[in-house]
């Protein structure tokens, strides 16, 4: 930076420059108009010469304490002061208090009949006069090209025109020469040959049914300036020239975070929202949500009690109430508290310049801590993409000096190539959130990507974005091998996989049941192999007995029969025969 | 440069005899122009107006003030104040047919 700043080292000599005080103009020119020399002012008709060159004396005069000479070849001095008067300048007033001097010069080419040689003394005479009787600095000449109409001798009169402007630099005024615009020229009848220190262009031009007023200057000997088309307009204090490039790349920064009012929206830049003083870009397909995005960030600033200004191109400020009504958001009362205040215009209602002039004002007079503009491609209607990309820059550049956080919203077509368009403007952008439509299965659902968030960590997930009556939410869209699913089919997913689950609980509660099942059939058979065991092992004591038995039986019996051999009265032949064959 | 005759003020004060003209020659300071301008002038009113004519010579050099009232931008000027309507030649007159029809001086003869 110091480098540079050695290469562009102004030069030692500077030329004096007279400031104009017109909003925007004595930055392009670096100081004003050249001082004690003529500056040309051309332009067609209706394109504000006359005022340009009124509110130069007027400024000089009630700003600067330079008093001034009107010398108006077109309009009479009550007509002058009349249309001024509309644009808040007091001209009456500054002649009765003799800081200016209206001269009308009246000519009328059918009363002037011309024989033999002329000069202009007469013109130079009153000139004089009105200069010397105030002690005039500025000088407006409006328009000298009158004089072509009223003198049929152009030699003359040429010679006479070089002779003024030279008069005029000896004299040591700043004049200001209006002129004509010409067809192939600058001017109808070549003034700019004599007027060769300053030539600034005025211009009305109507593109798409939409008049945009520009300034350019084309010349200025000595200096360095600004050399492009600078948008103009002339509102209720006269002309302001919005110059691009007037606003550096050095605002103050802040790295304080704000709120986005959307909790997962928060978390997904980083936990904590945007910078404070950041511009914000949301752009998104029609119906995908923006303006109730905007509105969460409008309405969380609120609640922190910050001023929030809502420009709105699109919707009048009743029905942004009335439709966040519907979604649990209620802004009305932060209206009524003075925290939030809407303002409202139709695109097409005027030209590109004259939208930037009245939100520039309403800004300077509400100082907002977060404005919304929704949408900024309503605006892209009233003026070519070059001329919004311009505006944008100036508008962003003016918000970022005040620390201002904006939110633009943005409507794109649908498909890709929207992130095309937006992309000019989105360099601009410091955090640029897109919201998208995903249609499938018969329904679109919206989603939202952070698709980019300067200094700082953010996520690079698409979230559904849910609106109900409770307000918006984001969820985590399910992304699964069958890409990201969203809506009834999240849902659904949702369910398939619920169902899985319980397929696969139900399956092993089956086996497990299974398994029991045959874990107490061997059981059983366990039990009953070990009743058949143990039978066995009765079986064998048993026949362990018997055969005791019949041992012991069979011994009785013999001991019997030798008994009974010798007693066989007293005994029936069939008992001991009957014991034998129950055992 | 001195002044011919120095009428009194005019613009149809009563006292102004109804066929006298009035012209008003605007110069600055005494320039050969001027000096050539206001001698065509006399020559041409001795011829076509005598004795019906009144010429004020104002050098705007000294009263510059004078140049707005009769809108002179030009010098010299001649201002026909009467007989009306008004009537202004610019030049040093010395194309007498043009200062005739800017006089409307062959309608009235």
């Amino acid at each position: 930076m110091k480098n540079n700043d050695h290469q562009f080292a102004v030069p030692a000599v500077r030329l004096p420059k007279c400031p104009t005080g017109v909003q925007g103009l004595d930055e392009i020119t670096g100081g004003g108009l050249p001082r004690g020399r003529p500056t040309l002012v051309c332009g067609g008709a209706g394109c504000g010469k006359t005022l340009f060159a009124v509110e130069f004396l007027v400024r000089g005069a009630a700003q600067f304490g330079e008093p001034g000479v009107l010398m108006s070849f077109e309009e009479t001095e009550a007509e002058l002061k009349a249309n001024v008067a509309s644009l808040g300048f007091d001209l009456a007033g500054l002649v009765r208090r003799k800081k200016i001097v209206v001269d009308y010069v009246h000519i009328e080419p059918s009363e002037i009949h011309e024989s033999g040689e002329y000069d202009l003394e007469g013109l130079f005479v009153r000139l004089n006069h009105a200069i010397d009787s105030v002690g005039a600095k500025r000088v407006v000449l409006d328009t000298l090209e009158a004089l072509f109409a009223g003198l049929r001798n152009e030699a003359i009169l040429r010679a006479e025109l070089r002779r003024l402007f030279r008069w005029l630099k000896d004299k040591g005024v700043t004049a200001v020469i209006t002129a004509e615009r010409g067809r192939e020229q600058l001017t109808r009848h070549g003034l700019e040959e004599y007027v060769s220190d300053c030539v600034i262009l005025l211009d009305h031009r109507v593109h798409d049914q939409i008049a945009t007023r520009h300034l350019r200057v084309v010349k200025y000997r000595g200096a360095l300036h600004g050399t492009n088309e600078f948008p103009f307009l002339i509102g209720d204090d006269g002309i302001s020239v919005l110059p691009i490039t007037s606003v550096g790349l050095n605002h103050k920064i802040s790295s304080e975070r704000i709120a986005t009012g959307v909790p997962r929206l928060d978390a997904m830049l980083g936990g904590r929202g945007f910078f404070r003083g950041s511009s914000i870009l949301l752009t998104g397909t029609p119906g995908t949500g923006k303006t109730i995005v905007a509105a969460n960030f409008a309405n969380a600033a609120c609640q922190r009690g910050e001023r929030t200004l809502f420009f709105s191109f699109e919707e009048s400020p009743n029905q942004i109430v009335r439709n966040m009504q519907s979604i649990g958001l209620r802004l009305e009362p932060l209206v009524r508290r003075g925290l939030l205040r809407f303002h409202a215009a139709r695109p097409s209602l005027y030209g590109l310049e004259m939208h930037l002039a009245t939100m520039f004002k309403e800004i300077a007079g509400f100082k907002p801590h977060v404005v919304v503009i929704d949408p900024i491609t309503s605006l892209m209607d009233a003026g070519t993409a070059s001329e919004c990309r311009g505006m944008v820059t100036r508008l962003v550049d003016y918000l970022k000096a005040g620390q201002v956080t904006t939110l633009f919203t943005s409507l794109t077509q649908g498909g890709h190539a929207l992130q095309q368009s937006e992309a000019a403007m989105s360099s601009l952008m410091d955090s640029w959130l897109l919201l998208q439509d995903l249609e499938g299965n018969g329904e679109r659902n919206r989603v939202l990507y952070v698709l980019k968030a300067r200094g700082m960590a953010h996520s690079n997930q698409v979230r559904e974005f849910l609106i109900s009556n409770q307000g918006i939410d984001l969820v985590d869209a399910y992304i699964g091998p069958n890409g990201v699913l969203t809506g009834s089919a999240r849902a659904a997913q949702t369910a398939r996989e619920k169902a899985e689950a319980l397929a696969g609980q139900q399956e092993a509660a089956r086996r497990k049941r299974e398994l029991e099942r045959k874990r107490a059939a061997l059981e059983r058979q366990i039990g009953g192999l070990r009743s058949e065991h143990e039978a066995g092992a009765e079986e064998l004591r048993r026949i362990d007995q018997q055969v005791g038995t019949q041992t012991r039986m069979l011994t009785t019996e013999r001991s019997e029969l030798g008994r009974l051999r010798h007693a066989d009265a007293k005994m029936p032949a069939g008992k001991p025969g009957r014991n034998g064959r129950r055992n | 440069m001195k002044t011919k005759t120095a009428g009194r003020h005019p613009n149809g004060s009563p006292r102004w005899p109804a066929h006298l003209w009035q012209l008003r020659l605007y110069v600055t300071g005494e320039t050969s122009r001027s000096l050539t301008a206001f001698a065509n002038l006399k020559k041409l009113c001795e011829n076509h107006l005598k004795g019906r004519y009144r010429i004020t010579v104002i050098d705007l050099v000294k009263r510059p003030q004078l140049a707005k009232g009769d809108q002179i931008l030009a010098v010299p000027t001649v201002v026909r104040k009467l007989p009306r309507p008004v009537r202004t030649i610019i030049g040093n007159l010395s194309d007498t047919d043009h200062l005739l029809v800017g006089l409307d001086l062959r309608a009235t003869d």
